[in-house]
């Protein structure tokens, strides 16, 4: 219903022109009894209309925090949320519950980690699925029936009409994220968020609901931000990527961009820590020491410093902006970028010191 | 089906136990029948006659046999004092109880459901905190404490409610006389429930599935309602079910207080009076009615959670 | 968590360095964690705990303090209200009451009294006026002293059932935890049946068993009764602590099983059980009025609160402070128990989480 008026009335215009999305400066900030939490600190991006973004770190980067703040899904004390958000042209950030509940599960809809758990244990699969089209659509029950069937099979589940009278503990792990993924879809949405669909998996399942979410991505001619750990879900299936550290975003580049010319030694290492095809079985994958920073006080300076093979005295004194690189829409904040003449010097630097200090301790140890 | 299978032998075992001990606790209580149907001017002789004829001179376990022999025939003997069969006066008396306990729990729910469940929708809100304190202090009075105060509100000064029991003479009535000895009943019980529902309603709403239910849209009252009330009633069920085995013998002090004619009343003027055969008769009804109960929560529950029910089928 | 038993440090073959290198651990990481160490007891804990030492307290120095007897009737006129005056007739002499069971509501029906005995017309008695701060009860006896003295069987029965329900309940509750198999499930079977029995109505049996009321018997009764609910809780926790690895470390040590209880189990079980046993003094308190009430406590004219508010129960419309006064005193210590308790099981609560 509200989508019609939309469309008649403001959305007319903006329906083609301008992106889906447009996030300004996002603050998503936890008031709790150690003191402010910092979960999302100034993030910027826009989605195209039909785009996939990937937003990649580590747990504690923000990302998860990220996705629902801009959906709106995060309860409402103890949250200080800031920043502009943008949806189709509406200005969503001061949106009332009420107001977003028009929006939720009929414009943007979301795909969560765990299909084990965010399914109702005691409803019907087809009862979840049905009762938000009943709520949107206004299906009468039937018409809501045969719907959650189509829906079903399009996601790739066998004997849809005998399924949807089952409960989801008697679904497998895969089968489960496929129905999560038709409700997900069910009102058709413009916007997907898929936060770690597939972490809970078995690795056979992975690829398989990744290429399904792909799938109707394209055919739905819908923007998905995918969010995950991992560098190589989001490699071949995504329009552009954005990194996250410390609640904030390092490096953000269209997906080829990024994977040949990454910048942030965050992302090296983020790149490093994944196997790869190519190199020969048992080797040793880097990982990246350290843990991620304490988001109530941010160490001064760039916040991956500390962890950060490239680091010189400066970064722990300023903390580098969100510049542009060569390539279009290509942004990073790093002084001693990767690849570059800065970098190889800090490299080199840092590799000297070691080398010094480790001689300085055998000869200390040999005394 | 052999989950079942062990559940009823299980059962079977409890229920034997529960029914000797019955037997054996009352026969060690001093003095037998024989004294309370001969009265304290009877002599030894004709007392000790009395005891062959009713068979108390028999080793125990004899006797045990035989009143159980009797016990499922519906025969559990004749009270001392009234010489009416004590199967017949339970059957009158039990009914009255089971309308109580029932009514009692009905009230205890109809307002622990809702208060939980707003309790729970905003944690440490002004509603949770004004129903933590009011559970705290219903917790703190015992049923003695709180049938007088009843009374003295709703019968004697206001004189709303009956403070003795009356035969009813139709269903409106039977609510309106038994109100305030279910109130008393129910004033804790509610306390209880409301503890645990919140309880479990808070844990509840921090599920995936409730996130995924507002993501998908739904209105709050339908996320709380459809999607968070059922999983959380789980232990709320159990509870209730045991609760109600529980006060088949735990109503006796309201039924004392408001001279309700109950199994209890019944019980404590057995032991009031010395009638073994009564007290016997009334424990033992109350002992297995509260294993059969407790039976049979257990068995709704797997029907009640689809997860248990599937998986015990497949047992 | 590193398992003790692989600490070089711990390598002697002492069970009881084992388990201090895995305590020693795990006060390490609990220390490590801010949140826990900040919990408090709170403002509310010690207002119910000095109403429970008040009470304690006067109930201990009841035949020192300057109250009236509990026993004597018409001490004080018939239901008299709280705070209302009321009248004695005395000699000159203080200590030798004229009559010590003659009171009076009305200052001129006491010199009536002595008109009669033909004494007040010559000065040689006068009538003093007095107060019953909380009023009398039907027969005329002082409600304040009969709570006093009351106060004395509640707590000792409260006490000592608890302690009985707590050393019989707990080793039966232990034992089941840490042998498991067939002794857990005989001697929790066992509980289970004896649980089927309504408590009150077993007590009320147990009572009518003895056949005297006296204090012990209403101890052994309550405390019997209290066996298998302490013993279910009491197994559920052995139950967490016998799997801990310093317990494990310590059976796999090879020390003696008396041992392990004693010095691994026992501590950890008694620190929660502790909470438990405040708010089991609150049960047993109740569950003696509750026999009281029916007539089954102690023996009149001791005075019990359940006694006094069933005294009550047929003057509610003239004098409803006979039932609410004793009442009003049961509820506070018991809330004041629950509270105390409550308070304490959260604080034992929080160190469990961090372990």
């Amino acid at each position: 219903m509200s989508r019609k008026v939309i469309t008649t009335d403001e959305g007319a215009p903006s329906a083609d022109a301008g992106p889906l999305l447009e996030v300004t400066d996002l603050k998503t900030h936890f008031r709790t009894d150690k003191g402010r939490v910092r979960a999302v600190d100034g993030v910027t991006f826009t989605l195209g209309r039909g785009k996939t973004l990937g937003v990649v770190g580590e747990s504690g980067s923000g990302k998860t925090i990220l996705s629902r703040s801009i959906m709106g899904l995060l309860p409402r004390h103890n949250v200080i949320r800031e920043g502009s958000v943008r949806y189709d042209g509406r200005e969503i950030s001061d949106y009332s519950e009420d107001q977003m509940r028009a929006i939720w599960g009929s414009e943007m809809a979301m795909v969560f980690q765990d299909p084990m758990t965010s399914l109702n244990p005691v409803l019907k699969i087809g009862r979840q699925i049905t009762e938000s089209l009943r709520q949107h659509l206004h299906m009468d029950k039937d018409e809501a029936t045969e719907t959650a069937i189509a829906l079903l099979s399009s996601v790739g589940i066998p004997e849809p009409s005998v399924r949807i009278d089952e409960f989801p503990h008697q679904l497998s792990g895969g089968m489960r994220q496929r129905v999560t993924i038709a409700i997900a879809l069910a009102c058709g949405p413009k916007l997907l968020f898929a936060d770690e669909p597939t972490t809970a998996l078995d690795v056979t399942v992975q690829a398989q609901i990744l290429n399904l979410l792909q799938k109707q991505q394209r055919e739905r001619h819908m923007a998905m931000i995918l969010v995950t750990h991992d560098l190589g879900v989001v490699a071949g299936r995504t329009d552009e990527i954005a990194v996250m550290y410390g609640g904030q975003v390092v490096e953000k580049a269209p997906t080829p961009v990024l994977f040949a010319k990454m910048k942030m030694p965050y992302t090296e290492a983020l790149m490093n820590s994944i196997p790869k095809l190519e190199s020969p079985s048992h080797t040793r994958l880097e990982v990246i020491a350290g843990r991620p920073p304490d988001l109530v006080n941010p160490p001064k300076g760039c916040k991956f410093a500390p962890r950060c093979r490239y680091a010189q005295p400066k970064c722990f004194e300023h903390e580098p902006p969100l510049v542009q690189g060569e390539d279009e829409g290509h942004y990073f904040r790093c002084w001693f970028p990767v690849g570059t003449p800065e970098g190889q010097f800090a490299l080199k630097r840092n590799d000297e010191i070691r080398a010094k200090q480790t001689a300085a301790s055998a000869a200390g140890g040999g005394a | 089906m052999r989950f079942v299978r062990k559940k009823l032998v299980n059962l079977l075992i409890v229920l034997l136990s529960v029914t000797m001990l019955s037997f054996l606790m009352i026969n060690l209580l001093p003095g037998d029948t024989a004294d309370v149907i001969c009265g304290p001017s009877c002599d030894e002789a004709a007392r000790e006659q009395l005891r062959e004829d009713l068979g108390l001179n028999k080793a125990i376990p004899v006797r045990y046999v035989e009143w159980l022999g009797g016990a499922i025939t519906g025969d559990l003997g004749r009270s001392g004092r009234t010489q009416q069969p004590v199967m017949e006066a339970i059957r009158e008396r039990l009914p009255v109880t089971l309308q109580l306990l029932v009514y009692s729990q009905v009230l205890a729910l109809m307002l622990a459901i809702p208060a939980g469940i707003m309790a729970a929708r905003r944690p440490g809100g002004w509603f949770d905190k004004t129903s933590t304190g009011t559970v705290f202090v219903l917790l703190g009075i015992p049923q003695f404490v709180m049938a007088p105060l009843l009374i003295y509100f709703f019968a004697v000064r206001w004189q709303i409610f009956p403070a003795i029991y009356k035969e009813p003479g139709g269903f409106f009535e039977l609510l309106k006389n038994l109100f305030l000895p279910a109130v008393s009943l129910a004033a804790a019980e509610m306390a209880v429930y409301l503890r645990l529902l919140r309880g479990d309603m808070i844990a509840t709403l921090q599920e995936d599935y409730i996130m995924m239910a507002k993501a998908k849209g739904l209105s709050n009252s339908r996320i709380l309602l459809r999607h968070a009330f059922r999983p959380s009633t789980f232990s709320l069920v159990t509870i209730v079910g045991l609760n109600m085995g529980r006060l088949i013998g735990g109503s006796l002090i309201v039924e004392v207080i408001f001279a309700i004619p109950g199994l209890g009343r019944y019980a404590v003027e057995g032991i009031f009076g010395r009638d073994y055969l009564a007290v016997q008769g009334a424990v033992v009804v109350i002992a297995v009615g509260y294993v059969l109960i407790n039976f049979a929560v257990d068995m709704l529950y797997a029907v009640l959670d689809p997860r248990i029910r599937h998986a015990r089928a497949v047992i | 968590m590193p398992v003790p038993s692989s600490d070089p440090q711990a390598d002697e073959s002492s069970a009881a360095a084992a388990s201090a290198t895995a305590a020693a651990l795990l006060v390490a990481e609990t220390l490590a964690d801010e949140d826990v160490v900040k919990k408090k007891l709170g403002f509310g804990f010690y207002i119910s705990a000095g109403w429970v030492v008040l009470i304690s307290l006067t109930a201990l120095l009841a035949p020192f303090l300057p109250l009236q007897k509990y026993d004597k009737t018409n001490l004080v006129p018939q239901r008299l209200d709280p705070f209302q005056k009321y009248y004695v007739a005395h000699d000159y002499d203080p200590e030798s009451d004229l009559d010590s069971t003659k009171s009076f509501e009305y200052v001129n029906e006491c010199q009536d009294h002595l008109e009669d005995r033909g004494g007040f017309a010559e000065g040689l008695r006068y009538c003093s006026n007095q107060v019953a701060v909380l009023g009398a009860d039907s027969l005329g006896r002082d409600i304040l002293s009969r709570v006093v003295w009351g106060a004395r069987v509640s707590l000792i029965v409260g006490l000592g059932a608890v302690t009985l329900g707590m050393l019989l309940g707990g080793s039966i509750g232990i034992i089941a935890g840490y042998f498991r198999g067939r002794t857990e499930t005989a001697l929790m079977g066992i509980m289970d049946i004896l649980l089927a029995f309504p408590a009150l109505l077993l007590a009320l049996a147990i009572v009518t068993f003895a056949d005297n009321h006296s204090i012990p018997v209403v101890v052994a009764a309550i405390g019997l009764v209290g066996i298998p609910p302490v013993a279910r809780l009491i197994r559920a926790n052995t139950l967490v602590y016998s799997q801990r690895e310093f317990v494990l470390a310590a059976r796999t040590l090879g020390a003696s099983n008396k041992r392990v209880i004693v010095r691994e189990v026992l501590p950890n079980v008694a620190l929660p059980g502790v909470s438990f046993a405040v708010i089991g003094i609150a049960i047993a308190i109740v569950a003696e009025g509750g026999l009281a009430f029916l007539g089954l406590s102690v023996d009149p004219p001791t005075p019990t609160w359940g006694g006094m508010i069933n005294d009550g129960r047929n003057f509610l419309e003239d004098a409803p402070h006979i039932t609410f006064v004793p009442a009003a005193v049961m509820v506070i210590t018991v809330l004041a128990l629950n509270f105390a308790g409550d308070r304490l099981r959260s604080l034992f609560d929080v160190k469990e989480g961090a372990l």
